[in-house]
Parts: C-alpha cells; sequence; structure tokens
C-alpha cells in the first residue's frame, strides 16, 4: 500500500503494536515547560522511577514569565516557585535547561525550530497542544498531557492509537495582503473546529510549497484549533535552507546524509487518506474572528454570519456584536502581536514594513511580544526596533504573554484585542477579554487605524 | 488509578456546545505545582462573578441539579491539552462525562485520571438533556464492562465505544506508565536496531 508522510514517520517508530489496542510509540524529542511538567516530574519520584533518556529533553520557562524586568525575580510567588521547580527538577535530573535570561531562551515552539533541535522524520512531544508547530518541518509533533509527560520521562514512549489522515490542499494564487495565518483561519472557518478531531493532517499544494518555514510554522501550529493533533508538511528546498547551520542540526556530510533521508519523506503519488479537501486560493483574504472559537471567523470584507444555535447566540452576546453587522471601523484599543502563532523574525519584518513611519493611534495599546531571545536580538539587529518605537508600540521581553494572560500581560475585561495568537476562548486574554484573532498586518493596520480597517485596498 | 466499572447517579446538564479547557480551568490557576485544589477553580469564571459570588443561573450552583456526572454539549474539552481540566472535574467530583464528541488531547488525559469520557450519539446526548430537564433527579446507569448507558427514568439505553486496551485499565485501574515501564526491554532493543536522532 502506498505510504503517505504521516504513514512513513509513524511506522519507523512504532516499538510495538498492542493487538486490538494503541500502538507503543517511540518519542525523538521531548519538549518541556514550567506549567504541564512538575506533576509529571513528581510522579516519577514518587513512584521511584528515573527519567531514561534525559539528553531527549529540552527545557525552556516561557508560559508564566514576565515580559519586563526579566533579570529581576519575579514579583508573582506562585510563577516564581513554579520556574524555581522547573529549575531545579531539571538540575536533579540533567535535562538541559534554557531559562530566563538565557540566550535561547524563549517559546518552546519557537525555540526548537529556530535551534535546528526539530528535524524532519521525528515525533516530537510536548505538554502543550500548540506542539503541532513543528509539524512544519516534516515531523510527527503533537501536543500531550501531563500524565504522558511522565511517561515519556519514563519510558521514552507513548501509548497512542494511530491517528486517521486528512489532507488539505491549497492551490493557485494568494491575494495582495493575504498572510499564512490568514490561509489558517480561512481553512478552520471552512472546516470547523472538531473537523480534525481523531485526524493528523498534512497540508499540501502550491501554496505551502512556495511558503517560507515561518509561514509553514503559522499554519501548522493551529492544526489543533481545526481539533487536528497535528499538522505536517513534507520537508523540501525550504527545510533544508532553514535547517542548515542552525546550532543543533546536522552538520557538513551528516547534515547532506540525513537530506537524503529527508528527501524521501513526501506521501507518495496514489496513498490514501481518510479525508481530504481542497481550497482555491485565490478565496482566500484576510481573516478575523468574531467569536469565541476560531472556527468563528470571517474575510475582513464580510459581515458575521446567521447564529446557528444557542452556543452561537452566547458567543456573541460575550464578544457585543450582533449577527449580519461589519467588523469594519470597529473601534480597537489593544493589540497583540506575539505568541507560538506569529512571533518570528518574518512576522515582525511585516509589521514593520508596514507602519514604518506611521504612528499608532492615539486609543491604542501596542503590545509586540517576540517568540525567543533570539528573535528579540534580530529585531535590534535588523533596526525594527527603533520603527517599533518610533510608531509607538511597546516592545518586550519574549514569552507566551498575552497568549493566555498567565503572567501581567492581560487585556482589561470587555476590552477588544486584534491579535496574532491562537485562541479566541473566553477570557483567553484575561477575565472578560474580548479576542479577535487575525495576521499580524491585520494587527498592525488596526494599531494604525484605531480600529478595524479593510487595509487591503491601501497596499501597493 | 481509581477502578472505575459502573455507576448509577443523577447529572448535572451543561448544554453548551464546544466548552474549552480555558472555561474548565482558566490559565491564572495552573499555577501550582501539584495536582490538588483544583476543583474550587473548576469552570471559575461560569460559576462566580468578579467579586467571588455564585452566578446562580450557572448549572453547577443551581441546587436542583447534582451527581458524579457531567452532560455537556458538543465536542467538549478542547483547546488547550492541560491536564489541570480532567484533574479539575475529577476533584470537584465528576466521574464520568458525557457527550457528543470530545477532544483527543481531554479525551486521553481524562482516561489517565479514571474519569470517564463517555461518548453517545447527538440522538442520545438530547434524550439524556431531556430527561434530565423533565426530572433533574433523572438517574444515568453506566456499565462499563458492558458499554452500556441507560437513562433509567425512561429505559432509553445506547452501546458506547471505548478503545478495548482502555477499558481494561479503568476497569483494573492499571495505568501506561506500569504498562510502558514493564515493556523496557522492548524499547531498548528498537533503540538498538534505529537510528538516534
Amino acid at each position: 500500500m502506498k505510504k503517505t508522510l504521516f504513514d512513513k514517520i509513524w511506522d519507523e517508530h512504532v516499538v510495538e503494536s498492542i493487538s486490538a489496542g494503541p500502538d507503543i510509540l517511540y518519542i525523538d524529542k521531548h519538549l518541556i515547560h514550567e506549567v504541564t511538567s512538575p506533576q509529571a516530574f513528581n510522579e516519577l519520584k514518587e513512584r521511584g522511577i528515573s527519567i531514561l533518556r534525559p539528553n531527549q529533553i529540552v527545557a525552556t520557562a516561557d508560559h508564566n514569565t514576565p515580559t519586563e524586568n526579566q533579570h529581576l525575580p519575579i514579583k508573582d510567588l506562585l510563577s516564581r516557585n513554579q520556574l524555581r521547580q522547573l529549575t531545579k527538577n531539571c538540575e536533579d535530573n540533567n535535562i538541559t535547561l534554557y531559562g530566563l535570561g538565557h540566550p535561547y531562551n524563549g517559546i518552546v515552539h519557537v525555540m526548537a525550530p529556530e535551534l535546528g533541535i526539530t528535524q524532519p522524520g521525528m515525533t516530537i512531544v510536548c505538554g502543550d497542544s500548540h506542539t503541532s508547530t513543528h509539524g512544519a518541518f516534516g515531523t510527527i509533533a503533537f501536543g500531550i498531557g501531563t500524565s504522558q509527560v511522565a511517561q515519556v520521562f519514563a519510558s521514552q514512549c507513548l501509548l497512542v492509537d494511530k491517528p486517521k489522515k486528512l489532507r488539505v490542499n491549497v492551490n493557485g494564487k494568494l491575494r495582495n495582503g493575504v498572510l499564512p495565518k490568514d490561509v489558517i483561519l480561512y481553512i478552520i472557518s471552512k472546516l470547523g473546529t472538531n473537523s480534525g478531531t481523531g485526524y493528523f493532517c498534512e497540508y499540501a499544494g502550491n501554496v505551502f510549497e512556495e511558503m517560507s518555514m515561518e509561514g509553514r510554522m503559522t499554519v501548522c501550529n493551529m492544526s489543533i484549533e481545526m481539533g487536528a493533533r497535528g499538522g505536517l508538511i513534507a520537508p523540501d528546498e525550504t527545510t533544508f535552507d532553514y535547517l542548515e547551520g542552525k546550532e543543533f542540526a546536522p552538520k557538513e556530510e551528516d547534515f547532506e546524509m540525513m537530506k537524503v533521508y529527508w528527501k524521501t519523506l513526501k506521501t507518495e503519488e496514489g496513498a490514501e487518506f481518510d479525508q481530504e479537501y481542497s481550497i482555491d486560493a485565490s478565496e482566500i483574504e484576510p481573516m478575523i474572528t468574531y467569536g469565541t472559537n476560531p472556527g468563528m471567523g470571517i474575510k475582513l470584507s464580510d459581515s458575521i454570519p446567521k447564529s446557528t444555535g444557542k452556543s452561537d447566540e452566547n458567543a456573541l452576546e460575550y464578544m457585543g456584536f450582533k449577527e449580519g453587522e461589519s467588523l469594519i471601523d470597529k473601534p480597537i484599543n489593544y493589540i497583540f502581536i506575539g505568541s507560538c502563532t506569529n512571533s518570528r523574525i518574518e512576522d515582525f519584518r511585516t509589521v514593520a514594513n508596514y507602519i514604518k513611519g506611521k504612528q499608532k493611534a492615539a486609543n491604542v495599546n501596542a503590545l509586540i511580544v517576540p517568540g525567543s531571545r533570539q528573535v528579540a536580538e534580530q529585531i535590534k539587529a535588523e533596526g525594527l526596533q527603533l520603527i517599533f518605537e518610533e510608531a509607538g508600540f511597546s516592545l518586550r521581553q519574549p514569552g507566551c504573554s498575552a497568549c493566555l494572560a498567565m503572567n501581567d500581560d492581560k487585556i482589561p475585561a470587555g476590552e477588544y484585542c486584534v491579535s496574532t495568537s491562537n485562541r479566541n476562548f473566553e477570557g483567553r486574554q484575561g477575565q472578560g477579554s474580548r479576542t479577535l484573532l487575525a495576521s499580524p498586518l491585520t494587527a498592525a493596520a488596526t494599531a494604525i487605524a484605531g480600529k478595524i480597517t479593510n487595509f487591503t485596498q491601501n497596499l501597493n | 488509578m481509581e477502578k472505575f466499572i459502573s455507576l448509577t447517579d443523577t447529572a448535572v446538564p451543561l448544554d453548551i456546545e464546544n466548552i474549552d479547557t480555558d472555561q474548565i480551568i482558566p490559565a491564572r490557576f495552573l499555577k501550582a505545582t501539584d495536582k490538588e485544589g483544583f476543583g474550587e477553580n473548576l469552570f471559575r469564571d461560569w460559576r462566580f462573578n468578579k467579586a467571588g459570588n455564585p452566578i446562580d443561573e450557572f448549572n453547577l450552583n443551581n441546587k436542583k441539579y447534582k451527581g458524579s456526572i457531567l452532560v455537556a454539549g458538543n465536542n467538549f474539552g478542547c483547546g488547550s491539552s492541560r491536564e489541570h481540566a480532567a484533574w479539575a472535574l475529577k476533584a470537584y467530583g465528576f466521574k464520568v462525562i458525557i457527550s457528543s464528541y470530545f477532544a483527543d488531547i481531554f479525551k486521553g488525559n481524562s482516561l489517565n485520571n479514571g474519569l470517564l469520557p463517555l461518548q453517545v450519539s447527538p440522538e442520545f446526548l438530547k434524550k439524556t438533556f431531556t430527561a434530565i430537564h423533565k426530572d433533574p433527579l433523572a438517574k444515568l446507569h453506566i456499565d462499563l464492562e458492558n458499554q452500556l448507558i441507560k437513562i433509567t427514568s425512561t429505559a432509553e439505553s445506547e452501546k458506547f465505544e471505548i478503545d478495548p486496551y482502555k477499558k481494561n485499565c479503568l476497569i483494573n485501574g492499571f495505568d501506561d506508565i506500569d504498562f510502558l515501564v514493564s515493556r523496557k526491554e522492548a524499547i531498548q532493543k528498537f533503540e538498538e536496531k534505529t537510528f538516534q536522532f
């Protein structure tokens, strides 16, 4: 039987298959952070089990970290304790930690790819649902719960049922102003938030082939928002060029040898998928969400659709919107550009390019949070910092920040925030906050206008 | 892990679709380093207003409803992978969650904590809500061995699916760590014969 990209990687990693049960899947890399790991470390300690392969684990601090004064002790005692616990657990178990202040520190899904830890053909897990991001390199990468973190600690394996296979093809030419974020928001709005449940999704077609690695990561990142455990894109020259020279990527002859293998990682002609969708790229326009799940998205030029039930009505009531209305000209006081979805250098170049020589509107608080220390350094090196400062944007230190508001970066109750993050759930960015998901370009344009604007008319 | 074999109890209805794990347990409560105390913050922002007073209209605060079964709308547990959601539901006292669809990661997390995510057909879910709305003390009977759920007041029942491996784990109180550790030799053999990144 012809194999898909997903089959090839999965089958290579099956240690054993339990009859009428799950597979024992070998995990190459295990990424951990401060929020979902402490209970797993405790679990092992209580059972007297040691960590099987500490050298295959990499840790970072990201979810709970402040984005100002990172050199000072963290004010919030619970956060400080959680980070201290992570440091201790890593020290006790010989695990590499890129903690706060380390030059490699950053959001787990930004840090690992930019260091070359993420490589094609790997299986990667992390106690975070956006682990799907790493699929951009042609890996099987998925989020796990804390019990599973403990399982990987103990055995470097997981018991998992092989998911079904889904392929989303996007072919054609993208319109001016349409970014990878718009592509994935469009896909989710068309297919729905649970269309991918039980599946792993391969993204195929010229739109993804022509996308940068940063763009592919944005797309794969949000696979979980349609319910898919993960998403992946076949590795190609773009992938190899990105990886070459990265800190932990193979070097010279090893790299060439790996490339031979990596090139075999693609879906064979005629391989079957359990479900397949095709989308015409020219249909896609800049997108924005109006509700309380990522599937509730519309084109900037569209109006809010009719509610189909109580859940829709509740979402609109929470957001303070009405069916049939357009979002254009809605005043917006908060902008967040960051998160594991859109906090890579390409995102900030796009924003800087749009706002250069402009000023944010007086009503707007615009927060820019790089995904990692390396991205922050690059922002400085490329002179983008100056552009942000001159436009009145607040450039912070790296972390997950206002995406989930575990630190002080919260959106006040009742306020709207156009955000480049991945979730618009009730209260996600702070109690009572109202999130509108969009691309970095849409967020930048909103910041300048002080309201939602159909910026595509002004693009050259 | 605690065993689960069968249960007969009343249920709390939560007829809302796409309940995400951010609602089940908001991110600001994820700063703990142990598994204790999440029950009091279960559905925090739906259960309590900003001043910390209970919101009467929310069904968990409605004295009419009680029991260790939660009946929820389609696509329960979507979003974040936080296992704190399963811990919060368990600590609050729920043993079974019934819905017509569960998000993958939440489903796995629940099973790893002896909390049964029981998937029924959309029709049966509707019948369950109707029965509870009619009589808040209507009991549900769940028989894991025979994979059967029954609304005792109406005698309506439905077979449900569950992975045979996971069913065995629940009935016997086994968990995946024990099993995986027992396969250590096979795992090491696999490592020897396979390319290592």
